[in-house]
């Protein structure tokens, strides 16, 4: 284990993911209180309904699996899984699920990149942060890509330290207990995939993101019809049922 | 009884002339930006014809306002699970060409082109790439006074039932206007779908606006609005709609479009009706009963319980008396001469349409149409735009509403041709339509003279309701340091909030004391 000295390595895993972190949470709170009117998802399927749905919903339910699958993979605390599950055939699991839905993401991932380089109107009206950022978490689902051949070769061994090391590592960090040097050892490809992973938190307030705090659930329990009024007496109440009046 | 005020409006069609200084006005007034330059919150379509964006009315392909599931009402579109299952892909969501592709022309080349034979010419540019476009083939408009062939027109849905190849021959054709904007509806379908909860209807006036703070662009209004009368705005990502012109409308002025209709077809008042029934009303099992539904829910202004139930609703004694006066209730409930837009779609549409007379004086002088007892004016029956087609506009196909408005329409006018022409006083074709003297002569005021104060009847808002210091509100407006009006949206902002109210003496002015 290193000594607490400076290293580039100390400083990619040990630093840059609290400033993408701190980013990420107080970056989203700046936006969303100063800069409600540039808060959206920043639709083109008005422009072009060209593959839209295939390549959306194939990315959007992909990516979404995924960050699930990440969260509980890696923050579960490690007794927990233990309990379980063999760490070997949590790694299997792991992997398993990584391709499906990583292949899934990838798919529409690649749709939804072509349409946005390619096709006229939507390479024309796009913003350069759209491509930039579209391109990016592709990257980071790539490098994500690469891990799994590495992570078959591990498990083929039955050795399934990568995994253990990395949640070890992502617990440390949001635990508070910083240690980059549980994942030392790791390979490459592995680093590139949480170098660009961290990085999209550290981008994620400054793009289109921001629309994934917003995913609009409370749709499921609120009335249909909603009615705002000026008048001061009734200006807590914001919404309630058609046809009741504000004071009920 | 709840009792909730609406502004509303009724465009009678029957003096449209189709210049499209409604459009116009609007257009720039509030739509000349960039990502709504296909977006017409006014627009006036030549009907028959597909409209705006193409096949509008088709519900069965854009699935747009409500239906009925075991009697209870729900959007056509699916429900709140469904919506959710969608959210990363409307599949209803038209593509901006059904509108059509905004284009402008290049008219820099006509100054900056070489010295040449031929004249240079402004070739069409898109707004959207900025590239040349070869050839326009749609605009909001295209189909203007029966332009393009009747076998496209035709697709109509309107015509369902009226008889497709008959009005095509030439000498059967007809043609009206149709001026559309927001219908500001009861039942709104694009505030029903908006999974941010963005788009509200106003409690004081009913005017049914989209946040640009809360909206996501999640896009369900604009493919649930069964009169696409919601667009979204493709370089900010928000929908946008027709605001009524609500900061004309609080200040007592009509809306733009409505303030210059050279026709002076446009009439804008304020409805009384009865919040409770909305879902019960809306819901009416037969589609052709809708009209007669929605005309239930209107209040009578003049009734003392109204009155007193909309007081204890807190609307003001100005807005009770704007109701009384109001040009629209005349026209729809006391006169029966305007319909809404296709109440099957059961959103409670509030801009209602007075159905064109559309005579044809060659035949009439001829002597070719069959005319009422004073000789002249024809029969409805036998005008020239068929009824069964103002029904499916107007009424969901049910023509008996439709011919008793077209007959009181033609006995005022016969009646007025009568007293004017021959100087006599002839009241046979108003006892047929079931019409006194005396609301001929009012019909002929708002129809015939429309005079603006009759036309438009509009009370102002109350600010001082909602301000609790309207003395400190002065100046906070217009020339800024910054961010201009925001204060921030969070409870725990991270910034210092303005001060905002003035410095005042605390103590409050004493009371005037009951008058």
């Amino acid at each position: 284990m290193k000594e607490s000295i400076f290293s580039f390595h100390n400083l990619l895993f040990g630093v840059y993911p609290y400033i993408c972190l701190g980013v990420f949470f107080i970056g989203s709170w700046m936006r969303f209180d100063r800069e409600q009117y540039t808060w959206k998802t920043d639709s083109t399927q008005l422009l072009s309904k060209d593959n839209v749905r295939l390549g959306s919903i194939l990315f959007h339910v992909g990516v979404l699996l995924i960050f699930l699958g990440h969260f509980v993979g890696l923050l579960t605390p490690h007794f927990i899984f233990a309990a379980i599950m063999p760490d070997i055939t949590h790694q299997y699991l792991a992997i398993t699920a990584g391709t499906i839905f990583g292949l899934t993401a990838f798919i529409g991932g690649i749709i939804l990149w072509f349409r946005r380089f390619f096709n006229p109107r939507i390479a024309l009206t796009g913003r350069w942060a759209d491509k930039f950022v579209l391109t990016w978490v592709m990257l980071t689902l790539i490098f994500g890509l690469l891990t799994i051949p590495t992570s078959i070769g591990h498990a083929g061994h039955g050795d399934p330290r990568v995994v253990t090391s990395l949640a070890e590592w992502i617990q440390s960090i949001v635990y508070l207990y910083p240690n980059p040097a549980f994942i030392e050892g790791v390979d490459t490809v592995f680093k590139l995939h949480l170098f660009f992973g961290m990085t999209v938190f550290l981008i994620f307030p400054f793009t289109r993101l921001v629309h994934i705090w917003s995913a609009p659930f409370s749709y499921l329990t609120r009335s249909y019809q909603l009615v705002r009024t000026k008048r001061l007496k009734y200006q807590e109440i914001e919404r309630y049922d058609l046809g009741k009046s504000p004071e009920q | 009884m709840k009792v909730r005020a609406q502004f509303a409006l009724v465009f009678s069609l029957d003096k449209c002339i189709g210049c499209h200084t409604c459009s116009v006005t609007c257009k720039n007034t509030w739509t000349n930006r960039k990502g709504v330059e296909y977006v017409w919150f006014n627009n006036v379509e030549s009907k028959p014809g597909i409209g705006y964006p193409k096949n509008w009315e088709d519900q069965e392909k854009w699935k747009g306002g409500w239906t009925l599931v075991n009697g209870k009402l729900e959007l056509r579109s699916g429900g709140r699970m469904s919506k959710l299952l969608n959210i990363f892909a409307n599949p209803d969501l038209p593509q901006i060409d059904d509108y059509y592709e905004p284009f402008t022309y290049n008219y820099a080349r006509l100054q900056n082109a070489p010295l040449s034979e031929a004249a240079p010419t402004a070739r069409p540019v898109s707004q959207l790439t900025g590239e040349s476009i070869e050839k326009i083939k749609w605009g909001p408009n295209w189909e203007d006074i029966m332009a393009g062939e009747w076998s496209n027109r035709s697709a109509d849905k309107n015509m369902d039932n009226v008889g497709r190849e008959i009005y095509g021959q030439f000498e059967q054709t007809f043609h009206l206007y149709l001026p559309r904007i927001c219908n500001h509806c009861l039942n709104p379908a694009c505030v029903a779908s908006c999974p941010s909860g963005a788009l509200y209807k106003r409690e004081e006036d009913g005017i049914v606006l989209a946040d640009q703070d809360r909206c996501r662009g999640w896009r369900m209004c604009q493919s649930s609005c069964p009169y696409k009368k919601v667009y979204y705005n493709w370089e900010s990502g928000k929908a946008e709609k027709c605001i009524a012109c609500y900061p004309r409308v609080e200040s007592g002025m009509p809306t733009i479009c409505s303030e210059s209709c050279v026709g002076r077809i446009r009439y804008n008042g304020i409805m009384l009706y009865d919040a409770d029934r909305i879902e019960e009303l809306a819901s009416t099992q037969n589609e052709q009963d809708l009209y007669e539904a929605q005309c239930k829910i209107f209040l009578d202004p003049n009734d003392p319980a109204v009155i007193a139930a909309a007081r204890a609703e807190g609307i003001n004694e100005d807005w009770i008396i704007a109701a009384q006066k109001s040009p629209i209730y005349k026209m729809a409930i006391d006169w029966k001469i305007a319909f809404p837009l296709h109440p099957e779609y059961r959103t409670l549409p509030m801009v209602w349409y007075v159905p064109p007379l559309s005579p044809v004086q060659n035949q009439i002088d001829q002597g070719k149409l069959p005319t009422g007892p004073d000789g002249v004016i024809p029969l409805a029956s036998a005008m020239r735009v068929p009824v069964k087609y103002l029904a499916n506009l107007m009424t969901a196909g049910k023509e008996a509403p439709v011919v008793s408005a077209l007959n009181r329409l033609i006995a005022m006018r016969s009646y007025q041709r009568m007293k004017r022409v021959e100087g006599v006083v002839d009241t046979r074709a108003l006892e047929a339509a079931g019409i006194s003297e005396e609301t001929a002569q009012d019909m002929y005021r708002y129809l015939g003279i429309a005079n603006y104060e009759d036309r438009f009847v509009i009370p102002t808002s109350h600010e001082e309701e909602r301000l609790d210091d309207s003395h400190g509100f002065q100046g906070q407006n217009g020339f800024t340091f910054g961010n201009d009006s925001s204060t921030g949206i969070s409870r725990v902002t991270l910034f210092p909030r303005r001060r905002k109210e003035s410095m005042e003496p605390r103590e409050k002015a004493p009371f005037a004391g009951d008058r």
